[in-house]
Order: C-alpha cells, then structure tokens, then sequence
C-alpha cells in the first residue's frame, strides 16, 4: 500500500473517532433505544445500514482486547459477541457525537452518498450470490458499504481539497479517484483502505477497498465489487466517483460474461434495492 | 481444591426471616486451591462475612476475580477489610468494558468516591494491583489456573474456569442462554442461528468435564418469556447445560431477591421431580450460604 504523508497520516488518524453519523440512524438509534422492549433486530437494522455506526461497532469487536480467532465482519456477529444491550450502548454513545452535517464545506451530498454506499453493499451481495458463491455475504455487504468510505472523511476532514478535487472532475469529466489524486496526493481508495487497517478489519477487506479502482481486481470479491461500482454508477448511486469517464474502465471478469447490461438484468428488479436506501437515508420526517 | 458460598442472592441483598436459611446475600464465592491459594469469585456482599473470616489468616494475599460490573456482583467489595490491614495484597481481575472504555480499577473506583464511600483508595493500605483481563486470557494463581469465557448479560460478563490438579469447577457469573433474535421466518434467522450455535460450542468447551458447574439460574421456566433479554439463565437450562457439557455436579444460584426459601424449595423439588432420573449421574443442588465443597 502506497505511503500516506506524516501529515495526511496525522489528520486522518484521528478522523474517525470523532466522525459523526448520519442523521437519520442517530434518530432511529435515539428512538429505539428509548423504548425498553425494543426489539434487537430493529436495532440491529438501523445499525448496518450506517457506515459510521458499523465501523464503530466492528473496530470495537475486532480489537486486541477481543483478540478473536477469526475477523468480524457483521453486526449480527458482534451482537453474539458484545450482547444486545451493550451494542445498544455503544450505537448509542457513538450517536451522541453528533450527525453528520447535510451540507459540509466540500459541497459533497452526504445523502447521496449513503444511498450510494447502500445501493452498492446490496448489489455487491446479490453479484457475490450469483457469481462468486464461494465469498462470504457478510463480506460482500461491508466491503460495498465501506468502498467509499474515504471520500467521507474528506469531505468532512478536508472539505477545502476535497471540494477543489470534486471540481476538477465534473469540469474535466475525470474519475474522481485521480482528481484526489492530483489535488490532495492520495485518494479515497487508499485513504479508506487506511482506515479499515486500523480499524482491524481483515486484510483481504482492506485490499478491497485500497484496489477498487484496479487497474487489477485478482479476488473474486474485489471482482463483484468493481462490478458493483459500475452498476450503481449506470444506476445513478456513484457518489461522484465518474469511474467511467473518459471511458477509462477495465474490462468486467470473465465470470460475468463481459456485458454489464446481461448482468443487471439478472440480478433482477434494482428499484427496491434503490427505494428501501433512499428509505433509510432520509432524514426528519 | 475446594470451594465455599458466601453469597447467593441475586439482583439486590434480601435478609429476613424468609430467607435465612438460603442466606441473603449477594454473590461471592471463596475458592481454596491445594496449596491453599485464595480466589474469591465476585465481590457482592457476600464478601464482608468472608473478610471477617479472613481476619484469623493475616497477612491475606487474594486473588479476585469479577465476573462482570454490576452492583450485586461488586457491592461488597469497599468492605472487604483486607484491603485496609497493611502487608495484606489484594489483586483485582476483570473485564475491560468497551462502552465506557474504562478497565477493571473503574468498579473499584467509582464506589470510592467521596459522596459514597468515606475511605479513598489511597487510604488503604493492603497492596492493590488491577489485572484488566483479555478475553480467554489464562491467569495462575499459585498452583491454580484460572481462565474467563465471554458469556451473554447485559454487560460484558466473564464466566470463570479453575483448575487445580485435575480437578475444576466453573462459574458463569450471570449469564442468558443464546437464543435467535430474529422469527423463524426473517432473512437473517438462519445465519444467526449458525452464529450462536458456533460460540455456543465454544462456551460448552469452556465448561467441559468439570467437577463443579455453578450457574445463574434466576428463574423458573415459567418465570423466564417475561424476563427474557435480561440477561439471566433458568433451572432447566442450567440442568440442559450441565448435561451438555458432562458436568458432575450442578450447582443452582444467582436465586431471586423475591424467592423465599420454602418457594425456592417448591421450585427445587419440582424441577427435581420433572428431571429424575437424571443421566449421566449428574448431580443438582442448591447453592445456599456456608455451603463449603471439596473436589
């Protein structure tokens, strides 16, 4: 993995522990957990739809402390672990941070980003059930949901470059991931996959997440995962990320049969996937 | 090895008359290796009279293991007078809690502070240490070994193994049986069933063979589908674990603040009567105060 400056290192480095959630979890979170006989899997559905939230839970079930055998990658995994009350108090300290700002400093949509990240977690598990049989579905889902994590912490960390790296590409119409790099040294790829080290995800996540832009994608799931990038951006749900742009993209494996369209098609409807994450990523109401 | 009850109570102290015989105190349990090690397995209120005892052996040198923060398990603690008599060490074991982020000194320090307790840690004058322990971390106290299991309560909960010569006993300290949190029919009902039946192997590893099972068991059966998700186990269940894991003999305790002796009795003797013969030669009985056993 490509080296961070000590300085991107240090403003990143504490990025995360003091990253907000977004807004309509922190509601959720903060209703459920009023009611005393709330029911676990409410909760535990609000949980995994929020990326802030997940990577809290799973930073705290994977530490050194836990030192289990085998990485976590789900938070239905960790509820086994942790117990329902104490994830219960751990959703809910990690709500009382704050939520995320809807409009932040790099004019980056917050909203959009979320459906993105959900659009892309649910159409990486339905791509892995069908073509990649042999990757875990807990591992699809976070992978997808994380992939652009790191665009996140930009836009709130480092709104100013990340807002100038976010013009570049709409008026240059480049991928997103080399207007970061020109602008600030490094993209969101690495920046991600950064994190997801440090938060002790496993390594084969972490590699993900740090070559979902190739040029080479050598596991089954960085495979469904490039796939996924494609299809939510065909769909609308690319969190600016332009990978197509200037038609620089690498050609699908060959386990999809090289037709993006065939292989949307058999996944079947996309709008509910569509709807139930616009669904979640409403705030208020 | 041989271990005594000095605390059986559940949830909240229950002295008086209805309770005499069973006693009313909340957990603790003294457990004496071969060579005479001093464990003591949470630190209810139980601990007081076990201190009092203690005062005939100076200097005392314990070893206390918590299996997790809540009150009836620590209550006892600022009143466990070795820690005031200098040349006396006391070592403190426990679980780190993620939601607060504090170690084990934390049950320690927050009933010590000024507006609940007169004395500071400063003021005492045994040796205190603090052992905040990984989970399945092993510690050897003398010619003993103890090791935790992650087990299910509302809080971060370690169940505690103790083995000595080949003998062992274990103590879940408060512990639910996993159950699927999802309906049969939901999506996600069978992939959590898989997740619970795996550590549930792992926690039945844990408690393995041994000589002494000791167990939450709060609540009759049919006490349990109001209290469920509070975080406690029930006599049948205790009995299913004990014959699961081959243990020898079962001893019930964490006994509701509510519960008379005489209902605890009727709920015994039914529970007994609806489970003789038992295989395996298992044998059950009820923890009370004073009950001392030997391995």
């Amino acid at each position: 993995m490509q080296k961070l400056s000590a300085e991107l290192e240090k403003r990143l480095g504490s990025a995360v522990e003091s990253m907000p959630a977004f807004p309509k979890s922190v509601q959720r979170v903060l209703e459920l957990t009023r009611d005393i006989n709330c029911r676990p899997k409410d909760l535990i559905e609000v949980i995994e739809k929020d990326p802030v939230i997940t990577i809290k839970v799973l930073k705290v079930v994977n530490s050194a402390y836990y030192s289990l055998p085998n990485k976590i990658t789900s938070i239905n995994q960790a509820v086994v672990y942790l117990g329902v009350n104490t994830l219960k108090n751990l959703a809910l300290s990690f709500s009382t941070i704050g939520i995320l700002p809807r409009q932040n400093g790099a004019g980056f949509d917050i909203q959009h980003y979320l459906v993105s990240s959900l659009v892309t977690a649910n159409v990486t598990r339905s791509l892995c059930a069908k073509f990649a049989m042999d990757v875990d579905q807990n591992d699809a889902y976070i992978t997808g949901l994380l992939l652009d994590f790191g665009k996140v912490v930009f836009a709130q960390f480092m709104p100013d470059e990340f807002n100038r790296a976010l013009k570049l590409s709409e008026e240059y119409n480049m991928p997103l991931h080399k207007a970061e790099e020109a602008v600030i040294g490094t993209d969101h790829t690495l920046v991600g996959a950064r994190l997801a080290k440090r938060w002790q995800f496993p390594n084969s996540l972490v590699n993900c997440i740090a070559g979902h832009h190739g040029p080479e994608y050598p596991t089954p799931l960085a495979q469904c995962l490039h796939v996924a990038d494609l299809i939510a951006e065909r769909l609308g749900y690319d969190s600016k990320g332009k990978i197509s742009a200037r038609g620089e993209v690498e050609a699908l494996h060959v386990r999809f049969g090289g037709d993006l369209d065939k292989v949307i098609r058999e996944l079947g409807d996309t709008t509910k996937i569509i709807e139930e994450a616009l669904q979640f990523s409403q705030a208020g109401a | 090895m041989k271990f005594k009850f000095w605390g059986v109570r559940g949830s909240i102290p229950s002295p008086g008359p209805k309770t005499a015989r069973y006693g009313g105190n909340t957990t603790c349990i003294e457990v004496r290796s071969d060579a005479g090690k001093l464990i003591i397995l949470d630190g209810g209120t139980g601990i007081f009279a076990l201190a009092q005892a203690l005062l005939r052996e100076l200097p005392v040198e314990a070893n206390i293991f918590i299996t997790h923060s809540h009150w009836d398990h620590i209550q006892g603690l600022p009143f466990f007078i070795p820690l005031f008599i200098p040349g006396n060490s006391v070592r403190l074991h426990g679980a780190f809690d993620p939601v607060s982020g504090n170690g084990i000194e934390k049950v320690m320090a927050v009933q010590l502070q000024y507006s609940y307790f007169p004395v500071r840690e400063a003021e005492m004058k045994a040796a205190i240490e603090y052992e905040t322990l990984s989970i399945g971390q092993p510690v050897e106290v003398g010619d003993a070994v103890v090791t935790n299991t992650l087990l299910n309560h509302p809080v971060i909960d370690f169940g505690y193994r103790i083995e000595c010569n080949g003998k062992s006993m274990f103590f879940t300290g408060d512990h639910e049986p996993y159950y699927n949190i999802y309906d049969p029919d939901d999506a996600d009902y069978a992939e959590y069933q898989a997740l619970i039946d795996e550590k549930q192997a792992s926690v039945d590893a844990a408690m393995r063979g041994v000589d002494a099972l000791i167990v939450d068991s709060s609540y009759t059966r049919e006490e349990y589908p109001s209290k469920k998700g509070w975080g406690h186990g029930t006599f049948d269940g205790a009995i299913a674990m004990a014959l699961r894991v081959g243990a020898k003999h079962l001893y019930c305790t964490h006994h509701e603040p509510t519960r008379s002796d005489d209902e605890l009795e009727a709920v015994f003797a039914d529970l007994m009567q609806r489970h003789t013969p038992l295989p395996q030669g298992l044998q059950v009985h009820l923890a009370y105060e004073g009950l001392e056993v030997v391995l």
